[in-house]
């Protein structure tokens, strides 16, 4: 059952997506987007799903914020927005495009909603995706891995190779910048 | 300089118990939600409160960019040198109950603090790298 708070979350949630696209001061755009991801850490939270909540708060609504603005000093803070002339010159082919991706968003939403008729209810206990492994590690990671929070467990030992990969992900992404930004400046 | 006053007295302040509730975070990973990753983020983001509130000079006095770099592969030397550990006691890769210690409890701890410790430290030097490196041009 859904409560008439996650509804109002739920709603928080577009009208934060909207505006963030719809805005023309990226660095206005980006706190936007910290907002989301705090309502996003609460739905979390509200799902029980707490590690995923606190790895939302603390990574989506307070470093990516940062570093996006970080970026936004590198570049431009304002969105290039056309003069009156050029909008009126292209205004058939905007006109157009605008058209061909309301059509291509709409047959898009009917596939999405036509996918959600056959999943489980919201919170619904007998959902296939909760019994295909999460009955083993509840039941048996206190005997396997000896670790008390078996999200833990699952990252660190169940799933170590990814957590692996993962850690060498961001090594690599670490690299990379390193290679691309420090090059040019000597 | 001097019109930071406030920012710079209280980020004085809160960086330390920033620091210390990400060691808390880090620590804390076995028994409660956290672990490795969000540790090393908080943390990241203390450091970068100090480089907002005290400028990118000041900041490369103390942090040098040449610790940064050793870290971010440190982390993931740490993290994979547990696993040849284990390998090496007779087990898996990352099998961490083979590790020679007393009880197996305590072999896997030891084991999941390893890797989480090399996650944090990897997660921080990289998090901090990116910082520098894109808000380098402007300087007070």
């Amino acid at each position: 059952m859904v409560d008439i708070i996650e509804i109002i979350y739920l709603f928080i949630l577009i009208v934060c997506s909207v505006a963030a696209v719809r805005m023309k001061d990226l660095l206005s755009s980006t706190v936007v987007l910290g907002a989301y991801s705090l309502v996003m850490a609460i739905i979390w939270m509200d799902l029980n799903a707490v590690d995923v909540a606190f790895t939302e708060a603390s990574v989506g609504a307070g470093i990516t914020t940062v570093l996006i603005i970080a970026a936004l000093s590198r570049t431009t803070r304002g969105e290039y927005v056309p003069g009156i002339e050029e909008r009126y010159k292209t205004r058939k082919a905007r006109r157009l495009k605008n058209g061909a991706l309301f059509i291509v968003t709409l047959c898009t939403f009917g596939v999405l909603v036509y996918g959600t008729m056959d999943m489980p209810n919201f919170g619904d206990p007998d959902a296939p995706a909760r019994h295909h492994v999460a009955d083993r590690y509840i039941e048996k990671s206190h005997e396997e891995v000896y670790v008390e929070n078996f999200v833990t467990a699952i990252l660190a030992s169940y799933r170590g190779y990814d957590t692996l990969g993962e850690t060498s992900v961001i090594f690599t992404a670490g690299v990379a910048l390193m290679m691309l930004l420090r090059r040019s400046k000597s | 300089m001097n019109e930071h006053v406030i920012v710079q007295t209280i980020s004085k302040i809160l960086i330390p118990f920033i620091q210390l509730y990400a060691l808390y975070v880090l620590a804390h990973g076995e028994l409660g939600p956290g672990g490795g990753f969000q540790a090393g983020a908080i943390f990241g983001a203390s450091i970068v409160l100090y480089v907002l509130a005290f400028g990118m000079k000041s900041a490369k006095l103390r942090f040098k960019s040449k610790v940064f770099d050793f870290l971010t592969s440190a982390g993931v030397f740490i993290f994979a040198t547990v696993g040849v550990l284990c390998m090496i006691a007779g087990g898996a890769f990352l099998q961490y109950s083979s590790l020679p210690l007393p009880t197996k409890k305590l072999a896997s701890g030891i084991g999941i603090y390893g890797i989480e410790i090399g996650v944090f430290i990897t997660v921080t030097a990289v998090l901090v790298t990116i910082f520098f490196e894109t808000a380098e041009q402007d300087d007070d």
